[in-house]
């Protein structure tokens, strides 16, 4: 499908955050604030099992005692716990058995995202899972899926579906007392997305997942779970947006993957979270644990990012690399722009021998923000002959803005091989000097530039995603360059 | 056997030092104070308050998470107020053995000054080397001027701690336009019966233009153990030129702390090098503060830890103006249970536009029992630098090895060979070439395991002056 360019270009040089309306559902909330009620409100909403009650309340008690990490480059006001919604979800007249039956509201919503459901489903072959504030509301293709055995379907459903495997591999990757705000979201976790992908089954399509904060005062808590048995494939997306406010809105969110024997997971988020207006104000609290396990020999995890919203980014797409031969990757382009902070970065834990990891990470920032890399590179006594390779750069556009590289490296054996690199820049005059003289705008230009930077991560990409990724870049840099 | 421990701010030790500590303060601030200005008297204040507050410093805290002094504070210690120098022979400890190594050398015993009568060729230029206890009394307008100055006492508990009781060291002056033709050598040394704890202060300041050579050394010569908390302040002026040499050759049971702050001004220039050849627990901090337009400094460091040796080098960057250039180069080589740690940090201030900054830290791991936690940050908030860092962990390069092996060279030689000159990079980078030879040499004894052996210290060793030769030709290879 064509698009006319002109039409691209308006698109582009807008420049405006353009997920930000908000959509008027009905919406069903637990009370404002987190006590242990709010915790047993939202397990009896889901009517969960007892253990998942015990698990969210172990991990609630846990979180009490825990204090707010400060170790991360980034300043914000202080969060009010008790001055969120914890559960906010679309009010469902009746159980929905097809998509004619979702609100209407609802689906004018996604097709305003540029996700209409029903004809992704159609067009692109992809089954997506949306999850609007914290509810999980459709989920395509379901069927297809389930023919090859594959079960992707709301982590609410999963608990009643398949309990079984949610109990044997919940809070296996990411403990309910891992960090802070794993805690909390251990404890209040509303709905996200299950994933299951049988012994040498080789998903078929793109699975995806669609995050959406809606309602105002809410927080967004979902958990995701993707288990690859032996022998599997499976490549998953996720994207978010977020209506625009002025006040904060937090985002506390776990994703768990656990690749057995041969199994290779991709993992690919394009994260647009509403990043707050040009003076800073508004915009998504971004506080992400996300974390691969290899669990078996030969398995591979790969995670791709492009982190273009949020005020405050806090995430870490870890791999713990426990089998023999496996595979870790992270690949990141983190823009940041205005006065968006991220801190992120990855952590590779080589516990099994000959394990490989790559760290490819690309920041941009621009304005007032700052952009720091944040990353752990682990070397046990037992990963003999691993292998590592990390490369970090920076690119500032501007000169108020903060471009920090913070890499970590343990190393205790001593045939392994680490490799960090890391170099920071701007733009170099010769580089614009060359395309102005070939007549293409300074703006164009940086466009073109920044996108070549970008290009060793963006090529990780799923297609359909590379593209929004693309644009998404130009976005969020307009009017950075002056 | 569990010890009955006392809580002292996250270090579980059997002695309460920083009661000890504390309490040696309040008996002594009348004899520690007699000389100060009203300024120096607030400052040790504050400096204790500090140290009351923090204690020294545990793993929980981000910069010390590698670094566990619990065991090495854990003695009995003593902690000198004066001078104890009745039945030591200086003549017999202070001797250096390098050959043709011409030095002026100042002598330290037991963080004490000692006076032994000589006298700086460039005295009458106006050259100063003297006691940071006499300096207090006859140099007080350049103790006010910079004295605390730059070692920053609010973030750092042991430099809090060391300018409260900061009493003596070495104090080094060069005026505008001086050459000190002299290399200057402060030798440090820890000799006591007992297990001992001293805190040297000193202080260097290089007038407008100035330029000198210094080298400090570090040895022990007994097997006691000694906890050294040193803090040293460098001041380099416009256009003057240090050129810096550390040299650290401890015995296996002392901890040496050693704290470093160089503030340079436009046009100055700073090398600086620091050699860890053996020592218990060895923390080298350097602070680089570049204040001045067109600052260069080169930091430079090797180090070689076996047994259950810790080394960690701490280097922070300060590019606080315009148009300076820093560059780091950290290898170093561990073997056995040996932990090393290297923690680089450049800063770029917000209109330090056109910096250039470099850092690089290579280490090699010879057993499967030694660590290295490397960590080079960039903090950046300039658009207009070029700031790079790279940091590598490896074995010795399997092909290099394989080349030297398939020309008959046996696997021993080779892995020498190897690390030889992994090394060398930093050895070859000293400007003195007496020093440079003698450091060599003392390299591949070290890699050889011999230093550790016959050899109690860099520059003073018993044993007669042997040429290190390879048993391979090296013009052969």
């Amino acid at each position: 499908m064509e698009k006319d360019p002109n039409n691209i270009l308006d698109e582009v040089t807008q420049g405006e955050y353009k997920y930000g309306f908000y959509t008027d559902i009905e919406m069903d909330t637990a009370p404002m604030g987190l006590s242990e009620d709010t915790v047993r409100f939202i397990s009896a909403k889901k009517n969960e099992p007892e253990w998942l009650l015990q698990y969210r309340l172990d991990a609630y008690r846990k979180w009490l005692v825990m204090t707010e990490p400060t170790w991360a480059h980034i300043h914000h006001a202080p969060i009010n716990y008790q001055d969120i919604f914890y559960y906010a979800a679309p009010k469902r007249k009746k159980e929905l058995t097809n998509l004619d039956e979702v609100d209407p509201e609802l689906i004018e919503t996604f097709n305003k995202l540029g996700i209409s459901l029903e004809e992704q489903k159609r067009l692109t072959g992809v089954a997506v899972d949306a999850v609007i504030d914290s509810v999980s509301v459709k989920t395509t293709f379901t069927e297809t899926l389930e023919k090859q055995g594959i079960i992707f379907c709301s982590f609410s459903e999963a608990v009643q579906k398949v309990p079984e495997l949610v109990k044997q591999y919940l809070g296996t990757v990411v403990p309910s007392d891992d960090n802070y705000f794993a805690a909390l979201n251990s404890a209040v976790f509303s709905d996200g997305s299950f994933c299951y992908i049988p012994k040498g089954v080789r998903c078929p399509i793109e699975l995806s997942t669609y995050f959406r904060i809606n309602a105002a005062n809410t927080g967004q808590f979902e958990r995701t779970l993707i288990i690859g048995d032996e022998g599997s494939y499976v490549s998953y997306m996720e994207g978010c947006t977020a209506p625009m406010r002025d006040e904060n809105q937090l985002h506390a969110a776990i994703v768990e993957i656990i690749a057995l024997k041969d199994a290779q997971v991709k993992y690919s988020t394009v994260q647009n979270w509403y990043p707050g207006n040009k003076k800073g104000e508004g915009g998504i609290y971004n506080f992400v644990t996300k974390r691969g396990i290899c669990k078996g020999n030969n398995s591979k995890i790969s995670w791709t990012q492009v982190e273009t919203g949020s005020a405050i980014t806090w995430k870490y797409p870890s791999v713990v690399l426990m089998g023999d031969n496996s595979v870790g990757e992270f690949y990141s382009v983190a823009v940041t722009n205005n006065f968006q902070q991220a801190d992120t970065g990855s952590k590779m834990i080589h516990l099994g021998k000959n394990t490989k990891s790559t760290i490819i990470s690309k920041g941009i920032s621009a304005g007032q923000s700052s952009n720091s890399y944040r990353g752990l590179v682990k070397m046990t006594k037992r990963a003999e002959n691993s292998r590592n390779f990390s490369q970090c750069d920076s690119l500032l556009l501007g000169d108020r803005c903060g471009a920090h590289t913070f890499p970590y490296i343990k190393t205790e054996n001593k045939t392994s091989i680490v490799e960090h690199e890391a170099t920071t820049s701007k733009i170099s005059d010769d580089q614009l000097f060359y395309c102005n003289q070939r007549g293409i705008s300074t703006e164009s230009a940086i466009g073109l530039i920044v996108n070549g930077y970008a290009r060793e991560v963006l090529k990780q990409l799923p297609m359909e995603f590379a593209v929004e990724a693309q644009k998404l870049l130009s976005i969020s840099l307009e009017g950075s360059v002056g | 056997m569990e010890m009955k421990g006392i809580i002292m701010d996250g270090i579980s030790t059997s002695f309460n030092i920083k009661d000890t500590l504390l309490k040696l303060f309040d008996d002594n601030i009348g004899s520690l104070s007699e000389k100060d200005t009203p300024e120096i008297a607030e400052m040790r204040r504050k400096a204790i308050a500090v140290f009351a507050r923090q204690g020294f410093p545990h793993t929980k805290l981000e910069k010390w998470r590698n670094t566990d002094l619990s065991k090495v504070l854990n003695h009995d210690f003593s902690f000198p107020m004066e001078p104890q120098t009745q039945d030591v022979n200086f003549e017999e400890i202070f001797r250096c053995d390098v050959p043709g190594f011409d030095t002026h050398m100042i002598s330290q015993l037991n963080g004490c000054f000692i006076d032994r009568g000589k006298t700086l060729l460039q005295a009458n230029t106006g050259v100063i080397a003297c006691s940071m206890a006499e300096a207090f009394i006859r140099h007080k307008d350049h103790i006010i001027n910079h004295f605390g100055k730059y070692a920053s006492i609010s973030d750092n508990g042991l430099t809090a701690l060391n300018t409260a009781f900061a009493r003596d060291g070495v104090f080094i002056y060069v005026p505008d336009n001086t050459e000190v033709e002299e290399i200057i050598q402060v030798v440090n040394l820890i000799h006591s019966e007992g297990d001992i704890f001293v805190q040297p202060r000193n202080l260097v300041i290089l007038g407008r233009n100035s330029s000198l050579k210094l080298v400090q050394c570090d040895d022990s010569v007994d097997d006691n153990t000694g906890f050294i908390n040193s803090v040293t302040e460098v001041v380099l002026s416009e256009g003057s030129r240090l050129d810096h040499y550390k040299l650290q050759n401890k015995n296996n049971r002392s901890a040496l702390i050693n704290n470093i702050y160089f503030h340079l001004e436009a046009g100055a220039n700073l090398s600086t090098n620091a050699i860890s050849l053996n020592g218990g627990l060895i923390r080298n901090e350097a602070n680089v503060k570049l204040n001045g337009r067109g600052a260069h400094a080169d930091i430079l460091g090797v180090y070689l830890m076996d047994r259950n040796q810790h080394i960690d080098n701490q280097v922070f960057v300060d590019h606080a103006q315009p148009d300076c250039t820093s560059n780091e180069l950290f290898k170093g080589i561990l073997d056995d249970q040996a932990s090393g740690v290297f923690n680089g940090h450049i800063l770029v201030r917000q209109d330090a536009q056109r910096t250039n900054a470099y850092q690089n830290n290579k280490n090699i791991l010879i057993s499967d029992k030694a660590v290295i936690d490397t960590r080079p940050f960039l903090e950046i908030y300039a658009d207009d630098v070029k700031c790079s860092h790279g940091a590598t962990v490896g074995q010795l390069d399997s092909e290099a090895m394989f080349y030297l092996r398939s020309r008959g060279i046996s696997m021993e030689n080779a892995r020498m060979l190897l690390m030889y000159a992994f090394a060398a990079e930093i050895v070859n980078r000293i400007s003195i070439p007496r020093l440079k030879q003698r450091i060599d040499d003392l390299v591949k004894k070290r890699l050889r395991g011999e230093l550790s052996i016959c050899e109690q210290c860099v520059l003073h060793c018993s044993t007669k002056e042997q040429k290190v030769v390879f048993d391979i030709d090296m013009s052969k290879v």
